[in-house]
């Protein structure tokens, strides 16, 4: 499948917006992530030729940011926090709870496509530690507990 | 307004206001008041002010702001560039998501006046994809002021970044922005002098952006009274870790951790302070013997350790502190733009040695190679940028202050 046309305009409107093409890329990266879910090879093929640049430029700085997914992802994606205040308030027992819950590690995404686990750095929770991000609007929530953790899965993050 | 300006229109549910409400509460004003000012006397009024970054090195904003050339006398053409930096990540602060999602307009109030001193045309608000309830918190109050006329002939836009820590540091950032792989620039040239697209820069945090409305309303001699020492105003402090409140705390610059401790309900797990780290995950930890202590960037300095983000990790007696050194390293480890040797191949051979230290398979030699590593990588310059400098903080200032546990968990490990 490729991108759309509106899609491509709105890639083509970026490089105006942020000065050029190459500073256009990331945004592009983000567009294109957006409303596809994550950033396929053929995707940024077309978003790399769409603004004139090597797609190696693209696929580098794709693989730069954490947050940009070249592998699909599940429906909602959950950013676990690793950052210290976080571990000091018992975020060990709340990744254990989620990966024995969804029979994943770290990086990968469950079978039926739900969820897809993610570290990430400290994401600014630390008044609600232990903390996660959540879905596409990425929503805080926390502080999560090894049984919160089951009651949130059970009721649809 | 009151004595702790930042917060105290703040809603408490952190809904942010429409700009009507804002303006209501006295926003913008200090817009007004700014325009009626040439550049220059605006920052004589910051530096009146003694208004210190508070992005983690406390440079004097003013000091900063005076480095910026006027329009028309830097060689070639193109705009100056303001650029504020949310894109934060240090483990420990949270103090940046709260003042996007609650105080947008606060945050754009102080951007549209900075440009307006540092001569800049072009404001560019970096928020890390995180934060999305902040980065659609400041588009909204973007579009609201610009409808409103606010913004004069300012360009102001929002740049969401895409996870990786590195994005934070000044020239990274610029980096970042011209679309490369975010890695650090040699200085200088200082981004004032040469920035994005090689134009006049200047970097500002998010809080001291937020800050500088204030300093235009109050004026710079209250202002700067707010504070209990030589740092003028308040600061948006964070207490997190065993506390048993974890929460941000404005109060005057030079608090002490003993009442800031005490506002976020005492510490938890044991109830007793083994350590706090001052200033974030890159911050030196310091002991009970600091409670007292004025936490200010000079202060903080002079116990040895740094002020930072000035948010507070608090450590109780039994809480792991080889635990928390492993998981910031982990952190510095994964986070390094793997430039510089010593930073790419050294943190990650630290993160798993302190990994083994916290199973009790630490060895002897392991213990010493760390102590190396502390020495060897800690004096600023020994790699390119502050990330590798800034995990070795809590490293030595860790084997010191917790030698005794790493003595133990040798000895656990040297049983057979
Ligand atoms: S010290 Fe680390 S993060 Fe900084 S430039 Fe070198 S490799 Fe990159």
């Amino acid at each position: 499948m490729s991108l759309s046309a509106d899609l491509l305009a709105r890639i083509r409107a970026a490089s105006d917006d942020h000065g050029g093409p190459r500073p256009a890329m990331l945004e592009a990266l983000r567009m294109i992530q957006h409303e596809h879910g994550w950033v396929s090879d053929a995707h940024l093929a077309e978003a790399a030729a769409t603004l004139g640049v090597h797609r190696a430029e693209m696929e580098a700085l794709a693989s730069f940011y954490s947050l940009i997914f070249r592998h699909p992802v599940g429906e909602t994606v959950i950013l676990l926090c690793d950052g210290a205040s976080c571990w000091l308030n018992g975020a060990d027992a709340v990744r254990e709870e989620l990966k024995a819950r969804l029979g994943i590690g770290f990086g990968q995404t469950t079978a039926d496509g739900r969820y897809t686990l993610l570290n990430v750095a400290c994401l600014g929770g630390c008044d609600r530690a232990p903390a996660a991000v959540v879905g596409r609007d990425r929503r805080l929530i926390g502080p999560l507990s090894p049984e919160g953790v089951a009651e949130l899965l059970e009721g649809g993050l | 307004m009151t004595e702790l300006p930042l917060t105290s229109r703040a809603r408490p549910d952190r809904r942010p206001h429409a700009l009507g409400e804002w303006r209501a509460l006295g926003g913008y004003a200090a817009v007004e008041r700014a325009r009626a000012m040439p550049p220059a006397e605006v920052i004589d009024m910051v530096e009146a002010a003694h208004l210190n970054g508070r992005g983690g090195a406390g440079f004097p904003a003013g000091r900063k702001w005076r480095f910026m050339p006027e329009r028309g006398t830097s060689p070639g053409e193109g705009p100056n560039y303001l650029i504020v930096n949310g894109d934060e990540m240090e483990p420990g602060a949270f103090k940046d998501r709260y003042l996007l999602e609650a105080l947008p307009h606060q945050v754009l109030e102080g951007a549209i006046i900075t440009a307006h001193a540092t001569h800049c045309d072009e404001a560019i608000i970096l928020i890390r994809d995180e934060y999305r309830p902040g980065i659609a918190a400041v588009e909204h109050a973007i579009h609201e002021a610009r409808d409103a006329g606010l913004l004069g002939g300012l360009h102001v836009r929002v740049h969401p970044s895409a996870g990786r820590y590195i994005v934070g540091e000044e020239t990274a950032l610029i980096t970042a922005l011209e679309g490369h792989r975010a890695v650090p620039r040699k200085r200088p040239p200082f981004p004032a002098q040469s920035g994005l697209w090689g134009r006049p820069t200047t970097v500002n945090n998010v809080e001291t952006i937020s800050l500088v409305p204030h300093i235009l309303d109050l004026g710079a001699q209250r202002f700067r009274a707010l504070s209990r020492t030589e740092e003028g105003g308040t600061k948006l402090y964070g207490v997190s870790g065993r506390v048993k409140r974890p929460q941000l705390i404005e109060a005057p610059m030079g608090t002490t951790a003993r009442e800031l401790i005490e506002r976020a309900g005492g510490i938890s797990g044991d109830g007793r302070l083994r350590a706090f780290q001052p200033g974030g995950g890159a911050s030196g930890f310091l002991g009970p013997e600091h409670l007292d202590l004025p936490l200010d960037f000079g202060h903080v300095a002079v116990a040895g350790s740094m002020f930072g983000t000035g948010m507070l990790i608090v450590l109780d007696g039994s809480a792991c502190p080889i635990g928390l050194l492993a998981r910031h390293m982990r952190f510095y480890a994964r986070e390094s733009c793997g430039w510089c040797t010593p930073c790419r191949e050294g943190l990650p051979l630290v993160s798993k040695i302190l990994d083994r230290f916290e199973a009790g398979q630490g060895r002897r030699a392991d213990l010493d190679l760390l102590h190396m590593t502390a020495d060897e990588a800690s004096p600023r310059g020994r790699s390119f940028c502050d990330l590798m400098g800034g995990a070795m903080a809590p490293l030595s200032s860790g084997l010191r202050m917790f030698a005794a546990e790493f003595e133990a968990r040798l000895a656990e490990g040297e049983r057979p």
